[in-house]
C-alpha cells in the first residue's frame, strides 16, 4: 500500500547508503528536536547543544571530501539530510544549510588551500560556527547593490565597512564570510571576505522581533573599518558569480529540506483528522478533509519526484541553476501552502506551538523569502525561457 | 580481541503484519527490513570491546540480497568487516533454528582464533531465541544470554557477566571465547554517522555460499526437527463499549462491568 508521506515509492529510488543517511538524521530529529522544538521556537532560541551532535553525526558540510573533514555524500543524500533536519525545525535545516552550503562551500570552492585547511575541519567538527554577510539592508533581491565596501590598506590588506542583515547565525558565529565591493572594475568588484567575527570593528545585532524562523539565529552584522589581511580574502572569486554559485548549493537544500516541513504537516493532519471527531464521525471520513489531504499528498508526491531528479541531475554535474531557482521556487510555496492547510485541519489546535503546522507556516513564510524570494526566482527562469532579462 | 557479531535482518517493529496465503509464513513485500535491534546492542558492545582492548569486530549474517543493507548499516555503526552467506531465495525458508545456526557456525568456522561471539539475545521476528545458545552448543562453547553487564579480563582470559532475571540478577564468570547474548540495557548503540555510512561502503563484505561451507539447503530442510505449522494473527481487539447517561446510573453500571465481565473486581 503506497504511504501517504511517500505516494510514488520514491525512496525505491535511493541507494542503500543514501536512505541509511535519511533513517539516521530522522531518528536524531525524532529523539533530540521533536520533543523540544515547539518550546525552542517559542522561547526564539536555537539549541547550541545541538551542534556538537550534528557536528559528531557529520551533518555540517558532508558533501566536501574526507581531508576537510566532509563525508562526501551524494547530493541525494545531502538532500535527505535536509528533508530530515526541517521535518524538525526550518530554523535546524538553516543552521546546517548556512554553516555547510554558504560558508563552508565558500571556502571550499573560493579559498586558497592554506584557508581550506585552516577553517574547513574545525567547521565540520563544529568548533566554529560561519556565517554568509551578503544581504544588506538596502541591498536584497539585488545583491549587485550592496553598500558595503572593501579598499585596500597602505601593508597590502583591506579595510571593510558596511552592513549585512538577515544573516543566519550571525551573533554565534566566529567566522563570517563577507561580500563587499573593491574598487576594481563594477562588473568584478564583488569579493569574498573570511572574516573573524572578533576582529576589532566586527559587531552585531540580533533580530528579536521575529514572529517566524524563531528557532534560528538572525543578527544584522557592522563592520566598521575591519581590517583583514590579504590572506582573508577568497582569491577564487570575482564578481557576483562568487556568492550566488553558494546560494545555488544552499537553494538545492531548501529545495529538499522544505519536503520534510511538508511531510512533518501532512503526518500531522493525518494523525489528527483521523482522530479527531465531529458529527459522530472522524473529520477524515469527510469529503472536504478528504479533498485537501489528498491535495496535499499530490504536491509532497511531485516534490519528491523534483527532488530525487535535481539530485541526479547535480550528480553528473548537469543542474543549472535556473532549474535548481525553478525548485526552489515551488517547493518553498509548495510546502507553506501545505503547512497551511494542516494547520486549518488542526482547527483550534493547529494555532499552538504544541502541534506543528502553525509553527512551520510561520518558517515557511521566511523560506519563501530567503534565498531568493519566488518572484526573483520566477524572473530568473523567465529571462532563461525567453531570453529576456525582465529584472 | 577478534569478535563476532551475528546479525539478523528483521521487520521493522512498526511493520503491520499480514500473513501469506498459506497461513505458515508472512508476506514478505512491502515490509522494511530493519537491523534486529537487540543485535544492535551486540555490535555496541563489540565495538566498545574493539576499542579498549585492539582487534576486529567482524560481523556474521546469513540472508537473501535485502541483508546486505542491514550489514552496511552495521558496517556504519563502526564494525570492521562482514561475512555473509547468502540465502538463495528457494529452499532455505525450511530450515529450523538448528538448520540456521549450523549455517553460522560453519561460516566462523572458515575462520579461526575468535575470542568472543556476540548476538542479540533474541530476534524480534520469531522472538525464539536460539540462535546464541545453538551455537554456543555447537561450537561447544560457553554461554550467558540476557546479558546487561560485562568485564573483560583479556589477560586471564575470563568474563564477567551480569545477566537479567525476572526482578533480579545474576553474575557468572566463564572463560573466552564464549557466546554472549544482549539484552537492551547493556548500552546506547551509537548512530553510524553520516561519515561512516559513506566508509562502510568500501569496507569488505565477503559472500560465501551454502555450498562453499560444505552445506546445502535442501539437506539442512530435511533435517529440519521444529516445523512452522501456521501463524495467527491476535484476534480483533472487541468493539469498546461506551457509557452514556446520568453519571450516576453510567457509574453503578461500570462497576457491575468490572465485576461481571472484566471480573476484575
Amino acid at each position: 500500500m503506497p504511504k501517504p508521506g511517500d505516494y510514488y515509492d520514491v525512496e525505491a529510488l535511493y541507494l542503500p547508503e543514501e536512505r541509511q543517511v535519511r533513517d539516521v538524521v530522522r531518528r536524531f530529529v525524532a529523539d533530540r528536536v521533536l520533543p523540544n522544538a515547539g518550546r525552542w521556537w517559542q522561547e526564539g532560541t536555537f539549541p547550541m547543544e545541538l551542534v556538537p551532535e550534528m557536528a559528531r553525526l557529520g551533518c555540517f558540510g558532508p558533501t566536501l571530501p574526507e581531508q576537510y573533514g566532509g563525508a562526501e555524500l551524494s547530493p541525494v543524500a545531502y538532500g535527505l539530510m535536509m528533508q530530515e533536519l526541517e521535518y524538525g525545525d526550518s530554523g535546524l535545516r538553516s543552521f546546517a544549510s548556512v554553516q555547510s552550503s554558504l560558508a563552508m562551500y565558500a571556502i571550499y570552492r573560493w579559498g586558497s588551500e592554506e584557508q581550506r585547511r585552516q577553517w574547513l575541519p574545525r567547521m565540520a567538527a563544529g568548533e566554529v560556527i560561519g556565517c554568509f554577510g551578503l544581504t544588506e539592508p538596502d541591498a536584497g533581491s539585488d545583491p549587485g547593490g550592496m553598500q558595503t565596501r572593501a579598499v585596500r590598506t597602505a601593508e597590502g590588506g583591506w579595510r571593510i565597512t558596511g552592513a549585512k542583515r538577515w544573516i543566519t547565525n550571525g551573533s554565534v558565529a566566529q567566522v563570517a564570510v563577507v561580500w563587499a565591493k573593491t574598487s576594481g572594475e563594477p562588473a568584478d568588484a564583488i569579493r569574498g571576505f573570511v572574516v573573524p567575527t572578533d576582529a576589532p570593528g566586527f559587531s552585531t545585532a540580533m533580530i528579536k522581533t521575529k514572529a517566524s524562523m524563531r528557532m534560528s539565529v538572525t543578527s544584522e552584522l557592522f563592520l566598521d573599518q575591519v581590517e583583514v589581511p590579504e590572506a582573508a580574502r577568497l582569491p577564487g572569486a570575482r564578481g557576483l558569480s562568487g556568492p550566488l554559485s553558494c546560494l545555488t548549493q544552499a537553494r538545492y537544500g531548501i529545495a529538499w529540506g522544505t519536503i520534510g516541513a511538508a511531510r512533518a504537516c501532512l503526518d500531522e493532519a493525518l494523525a489528527y483528522t483521523g482522530t479527531r471527531m465531529a458529527f459522530g464521525r472522524p473529520i477524515a471520513a469527510t469529503q472536504l478533509v478528504q479533498e485537501r489531504l489528498v491535495g496535499m499528498v499530490s504536491r509532497l508526491g511531485a516534490m519528491q519526484l523534483t527532488a530525487h531528479r535535481l539530485g541526479q541531475l547535480h550528480q553528473v554535474g548537469a543542474l543549472s541553476h535556473q532549474q535548481v531557482s525553478l525548485a526552489k521556487r515551488d517547493h518553498a510555496r509548495a510546502a507553506l501552502d501545505i503547512a497551511r492547510e494542516a494547520r486549518e485541519l488542526l482547527g483550534g489546535n493547529g494555532i499552538t506551538t504544541d502541534y506543528g503546522p502553525m509553527r512551520h507556516a510561520a518558517n515557511l513564510e521566511t523560506v519563501d523569502t530567503y534565498e531568493g524570494t519566488y518572484e526573483v526566482h520566477t524572473l530568473a527562469v523567465g529571462r532563461d525561457i525567453t531570453g529576456h532579462n525582465a529584472f | 580481541m577478534k569478535i563476532a557479531v551475528l546479525v539478523k535482518q528483521v521487520p521493522d517493529t512498526a511493520t503491520r503484519i499480514a500473513l501469506a496465503a498459506d497461513g505458515a509464513s508472512i508476506q514478505t513485500s512491502g515490509i522494511k527490513w530493519v537491523l534486529n535491534p537487540y543485535d544492535e546492542f551486540a555490535i555496541e558492545e563489540a565495538l566498545k570491546l574493539r576499542d579498549a582492548h585492539t582487534g576486529e569486530v567482524v560481523l556474521v549474517s546469513f540472508g537473501p540480497d535485502r541483508v546486505e543493507e542491514t550489514i552496511r548499516q552495521g558496517l556504519a555503526m563502526g564494525a570492521d568487516r562482514a561475512i555473509w552467506v547468502k540465502e538463495e531465495p528457494s529452499g532455505s525458508a525450511e530450515m529450523d533454528y538448528l538448520g540456521r545456526a549450523q549455517v553460522l557456525v560453519a561460516a566462523l568456522a572458515q575462520e579461526a582464533e575468535w575470542d568472543l561471539v556476540l548476538v542479540g539475545k533474541q530476534a524480534v521476528d520469531d522472538d525464539a531465541a536460539q540462535t546464541g545458545p545453538l551455537v554456543a552448543a555447537l561450537l561447544n562453547w560457553p554461554q550467558a544470554m540476557v546479558v546487561l553487564g560485562l568485564e573483560v579480563d583479556a589477560r586471564a582470559r575470563r568474563l564477567k557477566v551480569i545477566r537479567e532475571l525476572e526482578g533480579a540478577t545474576e553474575r557468572v564468570e566463564l572463560p573466552m571465547p564464549a557466546v554472549l547474548g544482549a539484552q537492551r540495557g547493556l548500552n546506547v548503540p551509537r548512530y553510524p554517522t553520516l561519515p561512516n555510512i559513506m566508509k562502510a561502503k568500501r569496507k569488505e563484505v565477503r559472500q560465501v555460499a551454502l555450498a562453499d561451507l560444505g552445506l546445502d539447503a535442501a539437506s539442512l530442510a530435511d533435517d529440519r526437527r521444529v516445523v512452522v505449522e501456521g501463524y495467527q494473527l491476535p484476534p480483533p481487539r472487541p468493539e469498546p463499549k461506551v457509557l452514556t447517561g446520568d453519571p450516576a446510573e453510567a457509574a453503578a453500571e461500570l462497576v457491575q462491568l468490572l465485576h461481571r465481565e472484566a471480573q476484575i473486581l
